[in-house]
C-alpha cells in the first residue's frame, strides 16, 4: 500500500519488519513560546520513546505542555516566537532536523494526528469525502474515482452508517461522535505508523467516548500502528495505554508500564491524579479529590519539584532542589521525587500546607505560582 | 437550496415592488413639474391643463402608477422630452459601457486583492503586509475623482499609453475598446481593491487560525493547496456581501469616471437627466439600476449556497 507515492521526492522509509529499535524517540525536547510577558516554557526537556504497534499515553492537567508536546513531535508548531530544542526521530529520520516540504511526506502518510475538537477541525465547507480523499491522492498517489471510493470504505471501517450516503454530507450534518469518527478516517487514511490523538475524546459525551476510544484500539489492533493517546484523564488511558508518562509544568513526572504505574505510584502527583478520577461505588454527594491550587507559572517556574507548592508531603529539600527523573529497582519505572511513595503511602507526614484544603482556583489566588 | 431560493426570489419581489413605488413617487415629490420646462415661453395656464391631461399627470397617482407599471413591462419606459430618444434606448446603449467598466474593475479588484491577501496573511505585520494595509488605506481615502486625473496625468499625459478620453463600442473595435477603457476602469478599481484586499486578509487570519488548517497541515497539504482550497473559501464571507453591495452601488457610482473620461455610459445619462429635469429618463434609469441592484444581490445570496453550504440547511 506504501508502494505508490505521489511526486518525485520520496523519503525512504524502513520496512515494519526491518524496523531496529523504537519507532518513535523523543530526546530531550524543549518547546518555548515568546509571549509579552516571557518566555513560557511549555515543554521543558521531555524525553521517551515509542514501539512500533504500542500505545503510550501522555497525562496532565490542562497547561502541563502534553499538547504542545504532541505538536512538537509533529513539527506542527506556529511558525514565529516558537523557540525549541531536542530532536525527534521517528522511523529512522530526524523529524527535528526536517523542513517543513520533507516533513509533508511524512505528514499524514507515516505520522498523522487526531485533533481534540471535531468541531473545529474538520473544514466546514468540504464534504467530508473530498477531506478523506485528499490525503490518498497526495500521498499515495490515487485519482479521484479511487480515492472517492476508498473514502467510502474508510468511513465504513470507521462506523459510519451508509457511507455511500455520507462521504457527500458536510460536517455541520454530523454529530461530535460521528465527526470524530470522520477525523480518525482522515488520519488513518494513508496507513500511519504512527497516529498522534490530542485528546480525541474531550469533546464528546461519555458514552460516545468509550466508543470512541474502542473503535481507535480495534484499527490500531488491525493495522499494526503505534499511538500516543493525549488526555487529561487517567481513566482514559488505564486501560488502554501499554506505557504512561505523567507530565507536570513542562516535565516528565514518572514514567511506568500501565500497569506499574497503577499498581506503584511514586509520584505524589500521579496519585492525585488518580484520587481525582470519579468512582462510580462512591455514595453520591461525596466531593471530588480535586487537586488543590493550579500548575504554576511556566514563564517563572518556582525552584525546586514544581509541583512542591501543592504536594501534601512537600519537604524543604522539594522547594530547594529540583528533583531529576530517577528509577528505584525496575528500570522502566522513572519518577522524579525525593520522597516516592511506597506501596501507595508517603514514607513523610502529610505537611499541613495551606492548599491542601480546597481552595478557590482562581489566578491570584492559588498562591502556587508565587511560592 | 431550492426553498432558500424561493424564499430569496419572493423577497426580491417584494424589494422590487417597493422600489418601483419609490421611485415612482421620487419624481412627484421634486418641486416643479416637467410642464414648465416643456411649455418654457408658451407657459400659460391653459396650456399647462392641455399639456397636464395630455401627460396623464391629472390622473390620481396609483392611476398613474399603473399605466407607468404596466408600459414598464412592456419595455416602454417612456421618451426623453428633450431629445425624443426612448428610455429603453438610452438604457440599451448607457448600459454595456457601465457595465464594461464595472466588469473590467471588479475583474483586476479581485485579481489584485485575493493573491494579494492570500500572500500577506501567511505571514501578518511583515514588511509585505505592513505596505499593503497601509497602501490599501492610503486608496480607501481617494475617490475615483482624485485617483482618475492622476491617472490621466501620468499614464495618458505624461506615458501615452492609454488615450484620456473617448469612447468605441466594443463590437466594433474590441481592442480599441478594452484600450480606451482600463484607465477609466482602473480609477473605480482603487477603491474596490482596498476593501476587498482588507476584509480578506483579515477573515483569512482569523481562519489560519482554525483548528482545521492545522488539521489541513497535518495531512501533509502544501501551503498552496491550504490557501486556496481550505483557508479561501470559509474567508471569502464578507469578501462576497461586500462585493455585492459594492457592485451594485458602482451601477449608478460610475458617473464620475464616465464624465471624467467621456464614457456614455447610464450613470452619465442618469445624471444627465436630473440636471435636465428630464423626469422620465430619472424614473427609468432609476428604476432599472435600483432592480439590477436587487438582482445583484439576489446572485451574491445564491453565490454563497455555492460557498458555504451551511446557508441553505441550517
Amino acid at each position: 500500500m506504501k508502494a505508490r507515492r505521489s511526486g518525485g521526492r520520496t523519503l525512504e522509509f524502513k520496512d515494519a519488519g526491518t524496523q531496529v529499535g523504537p519507532l518513535l524517540v523523543v530526546d530531550d525536547v524543549h518547546t518555548s513560546f515568546r509571549t509579552a510577558r516571557g518566555t513560557v516554557r511549555a515543554v521543558d526537556g521531555v524525553s521517551f520513546d515509542v514501539h512500533e504497534g504500542k500505545t503510550l499515553g501522555i497525562v496532565g492537567e490542562s497547561g502541563s505542555g502534553k499538547t504542545v508536546l504532541a505538536r512538537s513531535i509533529m513539527g506542527l508548531l506556529p511558525p514565529r516566537d516558537v523557540i525549541r530544542s531536542g530532536t525527534v526521530r521517528f522511523a529512522g529520520h530526524e523529524l527535528t532536523a526536517m523542513d517543513d516540504k520533507d516533513l509533508r511526506q511524512v505528514w499524514g502518510a507515516e505520522l498523522s494526528m487526531i485533533f481534540q475538537d471535531p468541531m473545529t477541525a474538520l473544514n466546514p465547507v468540504k464534504r467530508i469525502g473530498v477531506q478523506i480523499a485528499e490525503s490518498l491522492i497526495l500521498h499515495l498517489g490515487m485519482d479521484k474515482k479511487e480515492a472517492g471510493s476508498t473514502a467510502v470504505e474508510l468511513l465504513r471501517s470507521v462506523g459510519i452508517p451508509s457511507p455511500e450516503d455520507r462521504v457527500k454530507w458536510y460536517p455541520f450534518q454530523l454529530s461530535g461522535g460521528m465527526r470524530q469518527r470522520v477525523m480518525i478516517a482522515i488520519a488513518l487514511a494513508c496507513a500511519p505508523r504512527l497516529v498522534l490523538a490530542d485528546e480525541p475524546t474531550t469533546g464528546l459525551d461519555v458514552t460516545v467516548q468509550a466508543q470512541i476510544l474502542d473503535l481507535l484500539a480495534e484499527l490500531q489492533r488491525e493495522r499494526h500502528m503505534a499511538v500516543i493517546l493525549v488526555t487529561h484523564d487517567l481513566g482514559v488511558v488505564a486501560s488502554r495505554a501499554d506505557d504512561i508518562i505523567v507530565m507536570y509544568a513542562g516535565r516528565v513526572v514518572e514514567r511506568a508500564p500501565t500497569h506499574t504505574l497503577f499498581h506503584d505510584t511514586k509520584m505524589p502527583y500521579t496519585r492525585a491524579l488518580m484520587d481525582s478520577i470519579p468512582r462510580l461505588a462512591d455514595p453520591s454527594g461525596v466531593r471530588l479529590n480535586a487537586i488543590a491550587g493550579r500548575p504554576p507559572d511556566l514563564i517563572n517556574p518556582p525552584d525546586g519539584c514544581r509541583f512542591a507548592p501543592r504536594c501534601p508531603y512537600a519537604q524543604d529539600k522539594c522547594r530547594e532542589s529540583e528533583p531529576p527523573l530517577r528509577t528505584v529497582g525496575s528500570a522502566d519505572h522513572l519518577f522524579a521525587c525525593w520522597f516516592p511513595l511506597v506501596d501507595g503511602e508517603s514514607t513523610v507526614p502529610p505537611v499541613p500546607v495551606s492548599l491542601s484544603a480546597p481552595v478557590a482556583p482562581g489566578p491570584q489566588s492559588s498562591g502556587a505560582s508565587d511560592a | 437550496m431550492g426553498k432558500y431560493l424561493i424564499r430569496r426570489f419572493l423577497q426580491l419581489l417584494v424589494v422590487s415592488f417597493v422600489i418601483s413605488v419609490l421611485v415612482f413617487m421620487l419624481v412627484h415629490l421634486l418641486p416643479g413639474d416637467p410642464t414648465t420646462q416643456i411649455l418654457g415661453a408658451n407657459d400659460t395656464a391653459a396650456n399647462r391643463a392641455i399639456l397636464l391631461k395630455q401627460l396623464g399627470l391629472n390622473l390620481p397617482l396609483w392611476h398613474q402608477y399603473t399605466i407607468w407599471l404596466s408600459a414598464a413591462f412592456h419595455g416602454n419606459l417612456g421618451t426623453s422630452y428633450l431629445n425624443h430618444e426612448s428610455v429603453t434606448h438610452i438604457l440599451a446603449t448607457g448600459a454595456p459601457v457601465t457595465i464594461e467598466l464595472i466588469i473590467i474593475s471588479q475583474v483586476l479588484a479581485f485579481a489584485v486583492a485575493i493573491p494579494l491577501a492570500l500572500v500577506v496573511s501567511r505571514k501578518p505585520n511583515r514588511a509585505l503586509d505592513n505596505v499593503s494595509t497601509t497602501t490599501t488605506f492610503g486608496l480607501l481615502a481617494l475617490p475615483p475623482f482624485v485617483v482618475a486625473p492622476i491617472l490621466v496625468a501620468v499614464f495618458a499625459v505624461g506615458l501615452g499609453w492609454f488615450p484620456a478620453t473617448g469612447y468605441t463600442p466594443f463590437n466594433q473595435a474590441p481592442i480599441t475598446n478594452i484600450h480606451e477603457m482600463i484607465l477609466p476602469s482602473v480609477a473605480i478599481t482603487a477603491g474596490s481593491i482596498a476593501v476587498y484586499f482588507r476584509l480578506l486578509r483579515s477573515d483569512l487570519i482569523t481562519t489560519l487560525q482554525q483548528d482545521f488548517i492545522t488539521m489541513a497541515r497535518s495531512k501533509g497539504l502544501s501551503n498552496r493547496r491550504i490557501m486556496w482550497r481550505h483557508a479561501f473559501r470559509p474567508s471569502s464571507f464578507s469578501l462576497l456581501a461586500a462585493a455585492g453591495i459594492n457592485i451594485g452601488s458602482l451601477i449608478a457610482g460610475t458617473f464620475v469616471v464616465e464624465l471624467l473620461f467621456a464614457l456614455p455610459g447610464i450613470g452619465y445619462a442618469l445624471v444627465e437627466a436630473v440636471n435636465q429635469r428630464d423626469y422620465l429618463v430619472v424614473q427609468g434609469i432609476s428604476l432599472v439600476v435600483a432592480i439590477a441592484f436587487v438582482v445583484i444581490q439576489f446572485i451574491v445570496d445564491f453565490v454563497f449556497t455555492i460557498v458555504d453550504p451551511r446557508v441553505v440547511r441550517e
